[in-house]
């Protein structure tokens, strides 16, 4: 998928003029994160078992060659193929070649991020092969030819009154607005192609080492018809998506589906071994895993940025971050949003086409309260800062001027003199610059700082008024 | 008790008088009061905006003015959070500076946690007759975990009603660099901050992280808000009406 992460800046300023969308956007607070908290808060023991599904994620990666060994071991024993994928491309080219080979014409899709990042549906459709995407959001999205904008619900950008409008364009069908109608018309076209499709392509919540076993969550039962009624099932999966043991897996089931969407438990979670057994009325004839790596490697490289990979991809960083609540998902300007987009996107693309993103947060910490299993983003984003800033092997940064600001600014702090005469000048020069308490001009990007907010202006110093505050204070001591 | 008040750069320099509300609430609180020469700044602008080894130049002079200080107390959350928290993690491969940094991190605090859990005073004899609401800063609520030491402090103050807002611990936007390299995603988040503000009635907005004050202040004066934008400690050392 083409990176447009350089024009955050942009793409968020024009997401907070548009109306239509601030109001779609305060929906997700109301939608996903409230129902977070409750889920989160009837249980016992939130804290341990969120540290529970940290440490599955830490020790699965610190295994991973082994558990990944396993899996194939396990997975090919239930009749599966597994194929390993360096890049994004070497994926797509592995699923478009299997669909060639055996003669596959429609593919129909469960929702993946994953799939979104290497940009499949494009590879697929190059190829004349017809493509569904069958989670409703998934569907919306696709009907108007725009990436997801949120992890869990791709089109949470619109309204029921966008989606009524873009129905009745895209399949020609009268314009209704009732929730119940667009699923249903989203429906009837979805099964028509559910029973033509050849093909079944999915994504996986993990894989589990121990039974060679993909795990899918859902609510809508698209993906167990999606790996179910075509005669081939791809499952897309993240090397860092795999665990243990199904242990293991009963910590993730009790974390993700209260993260993402404050359930106990999805509606369907399906776990599948290989391909439909002899004697076995349902299932595909085929199962391929596709284990892709596609940057992950490097990423578990490096102990400062592992912890990227812990990710479930339950979406509720986003719903808590105060920016992604007014900039929405499009801004992010490629597949992943939020605080743990600002943090993937410049690892998994050149980082210099994503050197805005961890700029682009206050560090507030709500991302980190909230993460199942303690991610610790605001660490991750100043690491990504520090890398992008001052590895050559990164290349960006914050612009050029605010950098250079806070580099001459750091060595003024450890020059205490110079320090104090250049803020003496600075006093002298704001008021030269100021008139009836209102700045005539100030240089940018201070001036953009200035636009709604008042900038203060350099005061007399407190050492100045030190002296005799504290004579007054050690009188005032003795008088008491 | 001796003790070293640390004044932030923005406040030595913008905001001189909640250093001296500091120090008069310390006082106040039976402190002996100093204020060690050559103090400069935590360097939290150069960490936060990845430059590293800049940070560390100003994180040694840091530790150099306070080393010997039995308690630093400072007017900030983020730069009491930035000497705790995020020095240890600067000096990481130098372990001389890292154990300084460690050892000098518990011996700095914001000063609503000093007050309260190291002073044991909570009623400091403030008196101001007013509609209160308190802002939880997310460097020093989130990052600190002081959440009922401000709130504690101000209910004992004669005369204030302390409201709560909603959503009092959502950042305000400000965020340091981000708010001068994305102004118009900084600007709707104060937005919003002051309109939940606004909407308790009150005329005091208080808050213990002086970054937020200016972000929330300057947003209300140059929008006209009558709601004055306060540092904690200028209310604790407030006795008028």
């Amino acid at each position: 998928m083409h990176v447009r992460s350089l024009e955050f800046g942009k793409r968020a300023q024009e997401a907070l003029l548009d109306e239509r969308l601030q109001r779609n956007l305060e929906r997700i607070g109301v939608r996903f994160k409230v129902g977070r908290d409750m889920a989160f808060a009837a249980l016992e023991d939130p804290e341990g078992l969120r540290s529970l599904g940290r440490a599955i994620k830490e020790k699965s990666l610190a295994n991973l060659p082994f558990l990944l060994e396993t899996l194939e071991a396990r997975v090919k024993e239930a009749g599966g193929v597994v194929h390993w994928a360096r890049t994004g491309k070497e994926a797509c080219r592995t699923v478009c070649d299997l669909a060639k080979q055996r003669g596959v014409r429609t593919v129909v899709k469960g929702k993946s991020m994953v799939t979104e990042e290497i940009g499949l549906n494009q590879a697929l459709q190059s190829q004349g092969i017809e493509t569904w995407e069958t989670d409703l959001g998934e569907f919306i999205i696709q009907l108007a030819g725009e990436p997801p904008s949120h992890i869990i619900g791709p089109a949470v950008h619109k309204s029921k009154e966008q989606i009524a409008e873009l129905f009745a364009e895209k399949l020609g069908v009268p314009k209704v607005e009732a929730p119940e109608e667009l699923t249903r018309i989203a429906r009837e076209k979805l099964r028509e192609k559910f029973v033509g499709a050849d093909m079944g392509i999915t994504g996986a919540n993990a894989a589990v080492a121990e039974t060679g076993s993909i795990v899918l969550l859902e609510n809508e039962g698209n993906i167990r018809l999606s790996v179910t009624i075509p005669r081939i099932h791809v499952a897309l999966v993240g090397i860092e998506k795999v665990i243990p043991t199904l242990e293991d897996l009963a910590v993730i089931l009790a974390l993700l589906p209260r993260s993402a969407t404050g359930q106990k438990l999805s509606c369907y979670t399906s776990i599948i071994t290989g391909p439909r057994r002899q004697g076995e009325l349902d299932g595909p004839e085929e199962f391929h895993l596709i284990l892709l790596d596609n940057g992950r490697s490097k990423i578990l490289a490096d102990p400062d940025r592992r912890q990227s990979l812990y990710c479930l991809r339950c979406g509720s960083c986003l719903n808590v971050c105060p920016v992604y609540r007014k900039v929405g998902g499009h801004s992010y300007g490629w597949v992943y949003s939020g605080p743990i987009g600002a943090v993937l996107t410049p690892q998994l693309v050149p980082a210099r086409l994503a050197r805005d993103l961890p700029f682009a947060s206050t560090l507030c910490g709500a991302c980190a309260e909230v993460c199942p299993v303690k991610i610790e983003l605001p660490k991750l984003l100043l690491t990504m800062r520090q890398r992008l800033s001052e590895d050559p092997n990164f290349d960006g940064g914050i612009p050029l001027i605010l950098r250079l600001a806070a580099k001459f600014h750091g060595w003024l702090l450890t020059h205490y003199s110079l320090y104090r005469l250049a803020m003496d000048g600075a006093r002298v020069a704001s008021r030269l610059l100021m008139c009836d308490g209102r700045w005539s001009w100030l240089p940018p990007p201070l001036s953009r700082w200035a636009r709604k907010r008042y900038l203060p202006a350099p005061a007399r110093p407190f050492l100045k008024i030190w002296p005799r505050l504290k004579k007054e204070l050690v009188q005032g001591g003795e008088k008491s | 008790m001796k003790l070293a008040l640390f004044v932030p750069c923005m406040v030595q320099d913008f905001q001189p008088q909640v250093a001296e509300a500091t120090a008069r609430v310390l006082a106040k609180a039976g402190m002996s009061v100093h204020y060690p020469k050559g103090q400069t700044c935590c360097g939290q602008l150069q960490y936060k905006s990845g430059n590293w080894k800049s940070a560390r130049a100003v994180a040694r002079h840091f530790m150099e003015v306070f080393q010997d200080w039995e308690a630093v107390v400072a007017p900030s959350g983020s730069c009491v959070s930035m000497v705790r928290k995020y020095y240890p993690e600067l000096f990481r491969d130098e372990p001389l500076w890292r154990d300084r940094a460690t050892d000098l991190g518990k011996r700095v605090f914001e000063l609503t946690e000093f007050l309260v859990g190291v002073a044991r005073v909570e009623d400091l004899g403030a008196q101001w007759h007013a509609k209160a609401v308190y802002h939880d800063s997310c460097q020093v609520y989130r990052a600190l975990g002081i959440h009922q030491e401000p709130r504690k402090l101000l209910s004992r103050v004669k005369g204030l009603e302390l409201l709560e807002m909603e959503q009092a611990d959502v950042c305000c936007g400000f965020g340091g660099a981000f708010s001068l390299q994305f102004p118009a995603v900084s600007e709707a988040m104060v937005a919003e901050k002051v309109s939940h503000i606004l909407a308790t009635g009150a005329e005091l907005l208080v808050s213990a992280e002086i970054s937020c004050l200016m972000n929330i202040g300057g947003y209300l004066r140059k929008q006209g808000h009558g709601v004055k934008a306060l540092h904690i400690a200028e209310v604790l050392a407030h006795h008028g009406e």
